[in-house]
């Protein structure tokens, strides 16, 4: 094993003291990019990507999410056939279908979401997740087949639904189809409210564009994980548009919460108690 | 009417057209009789229209979608509608001038009515804001079809949109929340409702009052997750691919149509909307009367049921393990 994935040449068995690794790189150690602090890579997987000096919260991958979040071994997969298309014959520098290859290639995922059901605390829910390492979670027919699937299940089940949301938005390679999706899953959305099962959208970093402009901010409660990045329009676009700098902090978790836009800050160690918490009381 | 703006592509039609008034105010003279020669030139100028018009990229009617001479939807509202009383109030932060709406009578009959206004000039368009809304005016929307629900009229949307306004306070107030809210409130309504994408259809703004029974859309207008500028500032970092991204996006009305995104087509006069809006508008005034008229016969049931279905439909995929 080596110690730094990226340093090949430094074994265990070496006695001198090792060099600290660069920032953000992965082997036995782990430097936090907030802090600078170094952990452990096993302790700090352990705590879900989360610093154990700083409580910086890093991306989590899907299924890491997906375990974390539901009782041991409960979540099963579904949808899995569904497989993304080139409707538009979408190019730019690269062809959408050689990208859809390439980035399927490199993730083992066929789109940005995973949907199924699982326990959380016992409790039976439909959920589904976003993986931001696909295409920057961006949404297009797969995606918005999947969160309709989410909400049709739990209609059908009458049990709760739940969305976590990490996503730059509607996918722009699926043009017109990809801003149809914000309408078919805040419609699918609306259908299950009348069962009368809670349905929590949790938004993690980063939230924005057209998802956070159609389910994600439908949740019955919305909770955002600590200094997230939520918003509609991303902060680049609105910097150009008013040319001035934003001020620090805005559009993040706590900057939302002061302005009432979200119910609450969960940091990660906590949310599936608080997820159980609020299936518990809401049912 | 007045033409201070012209689109690189118009310029030979405008030529020839005004090389054939010069002729009629001579003619007028009455020294020499042009009748021959101007009725020639009046036939090149129809086949040349149609020429340039039969073959236009899709950047072109991007062009055409944006045209400051192009009307708006106070010029529909005027025109097709009669006994408008405007709602101005989102009852939250403030009264939101890039969305226009109230009650109106379309046809003798009562009708919600609302549309994206955008400016014509400076100060005009500070006050529309260029029909980029804010929070505020997707909050008035949303008050709007409630208000069409529960006194049950029909709801007539007209979109023109270059984006719902990215700045600080639209932030601040939640306009992602603010769209969110509208799509699922929409998607709840069990009264009859059209829109009509007249000019420009861009995103989330445009979406955020278009979930609707019927969609239809003007020729030379557009529709689309992004604008053709900012999607290659993204892809390509270089907002000037703008014509690239406008091909690749496939947005025009014709692409729409070919998806079954869209339910009609509306013709424009020839050349445009803007070469004559009363034209124009009354092929929209046709195309809303056959579709509310249908609508009408449903049931509220019925309506909200066809519109899940049809929206449930939406997207390209494959099922394959
Ligand atoms: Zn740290």
């Amino acid at each position: 094993m080596a110690w730094f994935s990226k340093n090949k040449k430094l074994t265990a068995a070496s006695d001198k003291v090792p060099q600290l690794p660069a920032k953000g790189e992965v082997g036995l150690w782990k430097k936090c990019d907030a802090c600078d602090e170094v952990a452990y890579t096993q302790d700090f997987e352990r705590n879900w990507n989360v610093c154990p000096s700083c409580g910086a919260h890093e991306a989590l991958p899907v299924r890491r999410r997906l375990e974390m979040i539901c009782d041991r071994g409960s979540f099963e997969e579904l949808d899995t056939d569904l497989t993304p298309q080139d409707p538009l014959g979408f190019a730019d520098q690269k062809r959408y279908r050689d990208r859809l290859k390439s980035t399927h290639k490199n993730t083992g995922l066929k789109d940005a979401f995973l949907s199924g059901v699982g326990l959380v605390g016992d409790v039976p829910v439909s959920i589904g997740c976003f993986a931001f390492e696909f295409m920057g979670g961006s949404m297009g027919s797969v995606v918005g087949e999947k969160v309709t699937r989410v909400f049709d299940r739990a209609y059908e089940r009458r049990i709760p639904a739940m969305v976590f949301s990490s996503t730059g938005g509607a996918r722009m390679q699926e043009g017109i189809f990809s801003l149809m999706q914000m309408a078919k899953t805040s419609a699918a959305l609306h259908r299950f409210r009348s069962v009368r099962k809670p349905y929590v959208s949790v938004m993690l970093h980063p939230t924005t564009g057209g998802v956070a402009a159609s389910f994600a901010w439908l949740g019955d409660v919305v909770i955002a994980e600590p200094k997230a990045l939520i918003g509609f329009a991303g902060p680049r676009v609105i910097e150009q548009t008013i040319r001035e700098k934003l001020p620090p902090g805005f559009q993040r978790s706590e900057f939302l919460l002061e302005h009432g836009m979200v119910d609450a800050i969960v940091p990660r160690g906590e949310l599936r108690a608080k997820l159980s918490q609020i299936f518990s009381l809401l049912g | 009417m007045s033409r201070t703006y012209t689109l690189e592509f118009e310029r030979p039609l405008l030529a020839l057209e005004s090389k054939i008034d010069e002729l009629k105010q001579l003619s007028g003279g009455a020294a020499v009789d042009f009748t021959d020669e101007i009725i020639k030139l009046e036939r090149k100028a129809k086949k040349l229209q149609a020429e340039i018009f039969s073959d236009l990229s899709r950047w072109q009617i991007v062009q055409l979608a944006r045209h400051p001479s192009r009307p708006y939807f106070l010029d529909y509202l005027g025109q097709l509608f009669t006994d408008f009383f405007e709602i101005e109030g989102d009852r939250r932060f403030a009264a939101d001038r890039a969305i226009v709406s109230g009650f109106a009578k379309f046809d003798g009959q009562p009708v919600v009515v609302m549309g994206h206004q955008k400016g014509r000039g400076t100060k005009d368009n500070m006050l529309r804001n260029f029909g980029m809304a804010r929070p505020e005016g997707y909050r008035k929307a949303r008050r709007l079809f409630d208000l069409a629900e529960r006194f049950r009229l029909p709801l007539v949307t007209f979109i023109d949109t270059p984006g719902a306004y990215p700045g600080i306070g639209a932030e601040e107030r939640g306009q992602a929340e603010a769209i969110a809210t509208n799509l699922e409130v929409m998607s709840s309504l069990s009264v009859p409702s059209v829109s009509v994408v007249i000019g420009e259809g861009a995103s989330g703004g445009a979406i955020g009052i278009g979930v609707t029974s019927r969609i239809l859309m003007l020729e030379y207008a557009w529709y689309n997750v992004i604008s053709p500028e900012s999607c290659s500032s993204i892809l390509y970092r270089d907002a000037s691919k703008a014509q690239k991204s406008a091909e690749a996006l496939k947005l025009t009305a014709r692409d729409l149509m070919g998806f079954g995104i869209i339910d009609e087509i509306v013709k424009e006069a020839p050349g445009g909307a803007h070469r004559d809006p009363q034209f124009t508008a009354e092929n929209v005034r046709t195309a809303l009367r056959r579709h509310l008229a249908e609508l009408s016969q449903l049931s509220p049931e019925q309506l909200v049921r066809d519109r899940y279905r049809k929206f449930r439909a939406m997207g390209v995929f494959t099922s394959e393990e």
